[in-house]
């Protein structure tokens, strides 16, 4: 199969008619025709809505006007985010025939800019999962080792993306689900600052916790893709009105002198040998790049996992209560409506997700309040001073992203909290806010891809692209 | 043990979710191992700590720029919404009864 593309490589075909946005849209289709099957990678596919687009962008190539800068780039969107008459499951059966009757700003503003919407791409059910494994269209397999899982929840939108079905994707991270599949499928992956990426038509999971983000093959296209769907949106007041600066280039400028700080915590015990070999040649890289690497301390990241799983699955029982056979999604009948709504939620809702929600209902509920859901949060808040303190010191902190490489299908299902585990590095920053990046690192014996994760203070997204930009261009995917 | 088959069952009521009589037992096995795990946060003495409530700091948050409060016409056909419903009557969701006479 021909290499994926790259924005840049789009944008020139099209200004020299090379290809025309319809045939690429078309390559795309025969791509995903060829090799969806067997990676299950995506769930719905939007021809009429992205052949429209394309002739757009056709007509626009034609005109001679400026391209926008995405004009005919092919984007995937996973199945979480909003698209207007396009199927939106969750990856979940109560939303098996589920049609929004309108788009999440992320893909309006993709859409503004020229992209073409592929389809929607699979992902655990409501976004919750560490493998795809929890999806009710059946697991994604990870295109660099189809007997792995692509990691979760946004794995169909890594898959995607890496297998060359799309030239980027939008995911979502809530505890990890950009970062992780990223590194699991060896491409760049970004969760934003809390606030920089508005959050409506996310069909939302844990509120103070979700973001969405960008997948693509380098990471000048993660800058590029973030720039757009960035900013203030009036129907997200979570939206800040900070303003966006053109990302592509700060990915460009140099990085020698920036203060590399190396959490202590983030290298303990439960990390697989391997990974640990590649994240610490890849701190040697950035080194090596003129960086100055700290030691630091962030004594809460112990505690991080314990946080999560009491705010996110509180959040999460609190958002899918609307799911109650009313108003959108499967219905089944009982003699009542509250033996309807019990047997339609019984019925809709797969076992991770019903799990999470007795968890989060008994975190939530009277006499567990302060023991759980409102220790959670104050332990929250020393999790983000940790970030603070460290922020105090260096310019950026880099990590392992994920503890282990991919895992096979299956392998870690039956136990729930060791699947929770697998979160360790990436839950923190959800945690506290701050931006993160996951970057190419390497490959275990030339197959299983490892992330190096990048954490930025809050809203310095430049300064994370900037040093995964430089580590990219100095061999950090060949390690 | 720090949850019971009755904790469970209180609380998928709470939930309004039918759970069958092997998905309690596996909850209650399953999330008594996490909430034994999450007990480790009583190591942390947070008696001084405030709880965060929200992500974003005053400066950050939407507060500061308000809108003004005027009515925006909803982009989104009604139709449209009340296709997506299992018992649509328009311009109504249809419902089981709830009041017996």
């Amino acid at each position: 199969m021909a290499a994926n593309w790259t924005i840049d490589g789009v944008r020139e075909a099209l200004a020299s008619k090379k290809i025309s946005a319809r045939e690429l849209a078309g390559d795309y289709y025969k791509r995903i025709a060829a090799r969806n099957p067997g990676l299950n990678a995506y769930l719905t596919l939007s021809q009429d809505r992205a052949f429209a687009q394309a002739d757009r962008v056709d007509a626009l190539v034609a005109s001679g006007k400026p391209l926008p800068a995405l004009a005919g780039v092919p984007i995937a969107v996973k199945d979480v985010i909003s698209t207007r008459g396009v199927r939106t499951t969750c990856g979940s059966k109560i939303l098996e025939n589920y049609i929004p009757p309108y788009d999440a700003t992320a893909v309006e503003r993709l859409e503004a800019a020229g992209a073409v919407i592929l389809g929607k791409t699979n992902c655990d059910e409501f976004a919750m999962g560490s493998s795809n494994e929890n999806s009710a269209y059946g697991p994604v397999r990870n295109p660099e080792a189809p007997d792995r899982v692509p990691g979760g929840s946004s794995g169909g939108s890594a898959a995607a993306v890496a297998a060359g079905l799309a030239v980027a994707s939008l995911g979502t991270d809530t505890g990890g689900s950009i970062r992780q599949p990223g590194a699991l499928c060896g491409i760049p992956a970004m969760m934003p600052s809390y606030g920089r990426v508005s959050r409506y038509g996310l069909i939302a999971f844990a509120s103070s916790l979700d973001r969405i983000g960008p997948f693509a093959t380098n990471v000048r296209d993660v800058a590029t893709v973030l720039g757009i769907i960035a900013g203030r949106d009036v129907n997200d007041s979570t939206s800040t009105t900070a303003p966006v600066p053109n990302y592509a280039s700060e990915a460009e400028k140099p990085v020698k002198g920036l203060r590399i700080g190396i959490p202590k915590e983030y290298f303990g015990e439960g990390m697989d040998p391997e990974v640990r070999k590649k994240v610490e040649a890849g701190i040697e890289v950035l080194r090596k790049l003129g960086c100055e690497i700290r030691e630091i301390r962030m004594p809460h990241t112990d505690y991080a996992i314990a946080v999560y799983y009491i705010i996110a699955t509180a959040e999460a029982s609190s958002n899918l209560a609307r799911y109650d056979g009313v108003r959108y999604g499967l219905r089944v009948e009982g003699d009542s409506l509250l033996s309807m709504y019990r047997k339609t939620r019984g019925a809709g809702f797969g076992a991770e997700v019903k799990r999470r929600i007795v968890l989060g209902t008994y975190v939530l509920s009277a006499g567990y309040y302060d023991a759980y859901y409102l220790k959670g949060q104050k332990v929250r808040s020393l999790i983000a001073q940790d970030f603070r303190d460290a922020f105090a010191k260096v310019d950026a902190i880099v990590t392992p992203t994920s503890p282990v490489p991919a895992f096979r299908l299956g392998e870690r299902t039956a136990d729930p909290l060791e699947m929770y585990l697998a979160d360790i590095y990436t839950v923190t920053g959800s945690l506290a806010g701050v931006p993160g990046i996951s970057v190419p690192c390497g490959k275990i014996g030339g197959k299983l891809p490892v992330g190096l994760q990048i954490f930025g203070p809050p809203f310095g997204e430049g300064r994370v692209l900037q040093l995964a930009h430089a580590f990219e261009n100095a061999g950090g995917a060949t390690l | 043990m720090k949850i019971t088959r009755e904790d469970v069952l209180r609380v998928a009521d709470l939930a309004y979710l039918d759970l069958s009589e092997s998905e309690l037992e596996t909850y209650r096995n399953q999330i008594d191992e996490i909430l034994e795990y999450i007990g480790k946060l009583n190591e942390l003495d947070t008696a001084n700590v405030e709880p965060m409530a929200q992500v974003l700091t005053d400066d950050q948050t939407a507060d500061a720029t308000l809108r003004e409060d005027v009515v925006v016409p909803c982009q989104v056909v009604a139709s449209e919404i009340l296709r997506q419903a299992p018992d649509p009557e328009p311009p109504y969701f249809r419902v089981p009864k709830v009041i017996e006479r």
